[in-house]
């Protein structure tokens, strides 16, 4: 029973990393400018295909996943410079939809410059699980967790110890008197779309070798990264964390003790719970409409 | 309705808004009457009813959307619901097909009044994510329960008859779309022209100060949620009539984000802009084939222009392009 | 990447270059035209894209060959991305605009039943690609299917398992078309077929991680061998998920993963000893010398891998069978009329393609039997031909 539990643990964990850090990449963009991008779960993928095919073409790992977070910061950066730029002052709603629209075109390049199949990478350090308690885990569950620790660590710093950090944040908590103090605001939102790239494509390498990779993967991991940055309350990066991870074990315990078929359905509806008690999801700003 | 809040929304521009609305049902009338003449086969009718019966779907959402400001991620949830009461209702209840698109409406409104009274509690994207879920659990059920109503794979809708003629053909659902459409236009019109209409608007823009000058809020956002929803069955409905056939696509998350794009691209404020939106995300996949695997690309790559350079949607953007030329 | 635009290039090089050769051969006789939608992208891409290339490939290859009763084909392909709305205005969009004289499409189950009607109407025959044995039962007059049907799948496992002394099984199915369609057709013939499903697990297509599933089939008392129903990546997740936590059940897979690619995804170690019903094409070069089906297979296996450089999978195997049956049709028939061209593909006898011999009648418009399917074992990270 222990092992079974520890079992679910292990993999809901896993998963629910990937929905974090998908979360964060949403929250870093969101604060900075109040768009919800829906080309997230994109970048998971850039990082993930020129991963795998880079690695096919004979570059070794570490290079291969250095140049698709390049190739995926690259692109946020486009992102940003072409489509959210221009817009600037458009309504949240038209924002929303070119990111979108942005990830429409991105899977539609994507599928003409790598291809329609799915890809595979070798686990970082074996594929042989480890025995903990009776529970079979993988040593790319350990990548997958330490990984992700390693960017919440990252980003906590950034914020709490930089002056750059701090600019972000007062920039999320208000634009204009960010800018009245002397913020670069637009350097600070093209900053956000690097840094989610990189985030996003960050874990698209250390989940494809559990998970598979193809040109389409990021629709579901933006869908159930948006609901685990709600769940966590948008704006919050300590509730895009815990949503995610949150997710990812209430889907893996809902599989595995109630129902594999509504497991999803499970998740939702205790999203959906959360919010009717906390309507700003768990660590939300509460926010005051001014009229 | 409160009469206070009546005055106080009640706008001078009353006058020239009603000629509008006569003026926009005409040429959307003159438009479903005459473009058959340009059909060079019968395939365009089968997209043009497809175009209508989406924008009958889309300009419901453009009711909750953009009259009453609330987002929603579930639309296409209602749309199926309306869908598949035209499959199963005949099928276990042994009722006849056309008695199930108002019953089906009937169904998705009571769902609708149920769900959204907790739902719409929640705001922005809170609520944009509350809806996703009841959309992906009524596509979850739809696809699970595969003794009911056979899975992702569809269910068949039987033919429609009156009085012994099987309703069947593009051109006959042309008509039949159009028809409908034209009604759920004149209806969606009026709706924004309406002392409630006004009342929704001013929730939009901020719904403290819909709460202090007397509407009830909750009240508007529900009848509007209601209404979206029925309006999405209808079209779900006549869709599964037209098709002979129905899965949980029909349902899904992506035709959600497609008729919410619908109403942005067309233009949030704008009844029309529902159905030029709608038209533009039908016909664009079909336009689109000449460019084979750049298709999805090419989609995208349109998507952000037009919301690029015409960022308050293509008709109030036009609009606005023609005044300042004038 | 640079090998694969360059491919591309070519491929649409030699587009252009049929179209611009079309008008050229007008003289001996318009382009015969060939419908096909198919899922070259979206969920079942899996499945769509091999056929997707399988059909072009090969309607260049006639045309290089002079063609069909001396006129070239055209083939209008059509991307439904899987949704059953979009295929049926597609179809419409063939039969109506287009124009073609029949079909070869129809990737899912639920494409092709929604665009069943309009061929129906159309009296153009229909050749679908999908697995669901609803599309030719009840026979409907100018429907045709080339793969074997999941029922098949589930009777070859469950005999497979029968006769090594097992009857338990836990079952665990995809959520999409493919799976909940096998799902069902199991669960109906494990009676007769003396098997009890103990237990019955599901995942999201796009799941990443089947532990939990699994975890809870292996704990159910009395399960003696797994079945996964299911396509595309999903059952490579599983095959790791049941390496990963040691379970020693036999593990069955569908042909749904009739692929070399599923060993590769879900790497040799952990695919070792999965078995799998599946049509020969994955062991073609096993078959004995004298199988009328080796030929043909090796035949399409190396053109299709030298031309794509990827591993050839039965979907595009079916896509080519649905072709060559259409082709020899129009060729008996003579003739691009609806109902000949049906009654001729009807007469279809003693046809070898990848999928096995075609018999067809007037009641049975998929015409294979179970001596098609072959039960192969993934040993040491290749399909290996075993007991038939």
């Amino acid at each position: 029973m222990l092992a079974e539990l520890l079992q679910f643990l292990v993999s809901g964990l896993t998963v629910g990393a990937v929905y974090a850090l998908v979360a964060l990449g949403f929250t870093l963009i969101y604060n900075a400018s109040d768009v919800v991008n829906f080309a997230q779960g994109e970048f998971v993928m850039l990082g993930g295909m020129v991963t795998v095919f880079a690695f096919a073409a004979g570059v070794p790992l570490p290079l291969a996943a250095s140049l698709a977070i390049l190739a995926a910061v690259g692109v946020g950066l486009l992102l940003h410079r072409l489509a959210i730029e221009p817009a600037r002052g458009a309504s949240a709603v038209t924002l929303i939809i070119i990111t979108i629209g942005a990830s429409i075109f991105l899977r539609g390049i994507a599928q003409i410059v790598f291809d329609k199949r799915f890809h595979q990478l070798p686990a970082f350090s074996g594929a042989d699980p480890i025995l903990v308690a009776g529970a079979a885990i993988l040593p790319q569950s350990f990548w997958v967790l330490g990984g992700a620790l390693l960017v919440f660590a990252g980003l906590w710093l950034f914020f709490e110890r930089t002056l750059l950090g701090k600019a972000v944040l007062a920039t999320a908590a208000n634009r204009l008197a960010a800018k009245l103090v002397g913020v670069d605001t637009s350097f600070v939102l093209a900053l956000s779309f690097g840094v989610s790239a990189a985030i996003g494509a960050f874990a698209g390498i250390l989940i494809t070798p559990i998970t598979l990779t193809s040109f389409d993967v990021g629709t579901l991991l933006a869908l159930k990264g948006f609901a685990a940055a709600m769940l966590g309350g948008m704006g919050s990066p300590l509730g895009a964390v815990v949503g995610g991870l949150l997710l990812g074990l209430l889907e893996s315990f809902a599989a595995g003790t109630i129902s594999s078929a509504y497991k999803d359905a499970v998740a939702f509806l205790v999203i959906l719970g959360v919010l009717f008690v906390m309507p700003q999801g768990l660590f939300g700003r509460r926010s005051v409409e001014r009229v | 309705m409160d009469a206070k809040a009546d005055a106080a929304v009640l706008s001078a521009a009353a006058r020239p808004r009603l000629s509008a609305r006569w003026a926009t049902l005409l040429v959307l009338a003159v438009v479903i009457a005459t473009i058959p003449w340009f059909f060079p086969s019968g395939f365009y009718f089968r997209v043009a009813a497809l175009v209508w019966v989406t924008a009958l779907a889309a300009v419901g959402l453009q009711i909750l959307m953009g009259q009453a400001g609330q987002v929603s991620l579930g639309h296409a949830g209602f749309v199926g619901i309306g869908a598949y009461a035209m499959a199963l209702g005949p099928k276990y209840l042994g009722l006849d097909v056309l008695l199930c698109l108002p019953l089906g409406a009937a169904l998705a409104g009571v769902i609708a009044f149920l769900v959204g009274r907790p739902i719409l509690k929640l705001k922005g994207h809170y609520l944009a994510v509350a809806t996703l879920g009841f959309g992906m659990l009524v596509t979850m059920v739809l696809v699970s329960e595969v003794g009911i109503t056979g899975g992702p794979d569809g269910i068949r809708v039987p033919r429609a008859e009156i009085l012994g003629w099987r309703i069947r053909g593009s051109e006959t659902f042309y008509w039949i779309a159009g028809g409908a459409l034209l009604i759920g236009t004149w209806i969606a019109l009026n709706l924004q022209d309406s002392p409630s209409g006004r009342a929704l608007a001013a929730l939009h823009d901020s719904e403290v100060a819909a709460r202090t000058i007397g509407i009830d809020v909750a009240a508007y956002k529900l009848r509007a949620f209601v209404i979206a929803a029925v309006y999405g069955a209808v079209a779900g409905g006549l869709l599964a009539l037209m098709n002979g056939f129905v899965t949980p696509d029909a349902a899904g998350f992506i035709a959600s984000v497609e008729y919410v794009t619908m109403v942005v691209i067309g233009g949030l404020a704008s009844v029309p802009g529902a159905v030029v939106g709608a038209a533009l995300l039908v016909l664009l996949p079909q336009a689109l084939t000449v460019f084979h695997d750049y298709e999805h690309a090419v989609l995208g790559l349109l998507i952000m222009l037009f919301m690029i350079f015409l960022r308050v949607g293509i008709v109030p953007g036009l609009a606005a392009l023609l005044r300042r030329r004038a | 990447m640079s090998l694969i635009s360059v491919f591309r290039r070519g491929l649409l090089g030699l587009g252009t270059a049929a179209l611009i050769a079309a008008p050229a051969m007008a003289q001996q006789g318009q382009p015969i035209r060939i419908g096909a939608v198919l899922s070259v992208t979206g969920p079942a891409s899996f499945l769509g894209d091999p056929e997707d290339k399988t059909l072009r490939l090969y309607v260049n290859r006639i045309n290089a060959a002079g063609g069909v009763n001396g006129r070239p084909l055209q083939l209008i392909v059509y991307d439904d991305g899987g949704d059953a709305n979009r295929a049926r205005t597609f179809a419409t969009r063939l039969v109506e605009d287009d124009r073609v004289v029949a079909m070869v499409g129809g990737t899912t189950t639920g494409t092709t039943m929604a665009m069943r009607p309009v061929f129906e109407d159309a009296r153009i025959p229909f050749i679908s690609l999908a697995g669901g044995i609803e599309i030719i039962e009840p026979v409907a007059p100018f429907t045709f299917k080339t793969p074997h049907t999941d029922r098949m799948a589930c009777e070859k496992i469950f005999a497979d398992i029968r006769a090594r002394g097992l009857t338990r099984v836990g079952m665990i199915s995809g959520t999409d078309g493919f799976g909940q369609s096998m799902r069902g057709q199991c669960q109906r013939v494990a009676g007769p077929a003396g098997i009890t499903i103990v237990a019955d697990e599901q995942y999201g297509p796009r799941d990443s991680d089947m532990t939990p599933q699994l975890t809870r089939i292996r704990n159910t008392a009395g399960v003696e061998a797994i079945v996964n129903a299911g396509f595309g990546q999903g059952p490579a997740i599983v095959t790791r998920g049941y390496a990963q936590l040691g379970i020693r059940l036999p593990l069955y897979q569908s042909h749904g993963v009739a692929s070399a690619q599923f060993i590769e995804l879900a790497t040799p170690a952990a695919a070792e000893g999965v078995r799998l019903p599946a049509a020969a094409l994955l062991v073609a070069e096993q078959l004995p010398e004298n199988d009328p089906q080796r030929r043909i297979l090796i035949d399409y296996k190396t053109t299709f891998e030298r031309e794509f450089n990827q591993p050839v999978s039965t979907f595009g195997g079916h896509a080519y069978d649905g072709l060559m049956i259409l082709v020899e049709a129009m060729r008996r028939a003579n003739s691009t009329d609806g109902t000949r061209l049906r009654d001729a593909i009807r007469a279809t006898r003693g046809f070898v393609g990848t999928g096995g011999v075609v018999n067809m009648s007037a009641t049975d418009h998929m015409g294979l039997d179970l001596s098609a399917f072959k039960m192969v074992e993934i040993r040491g990270g290749a399909f290996r031909l075993i007991g038939n």
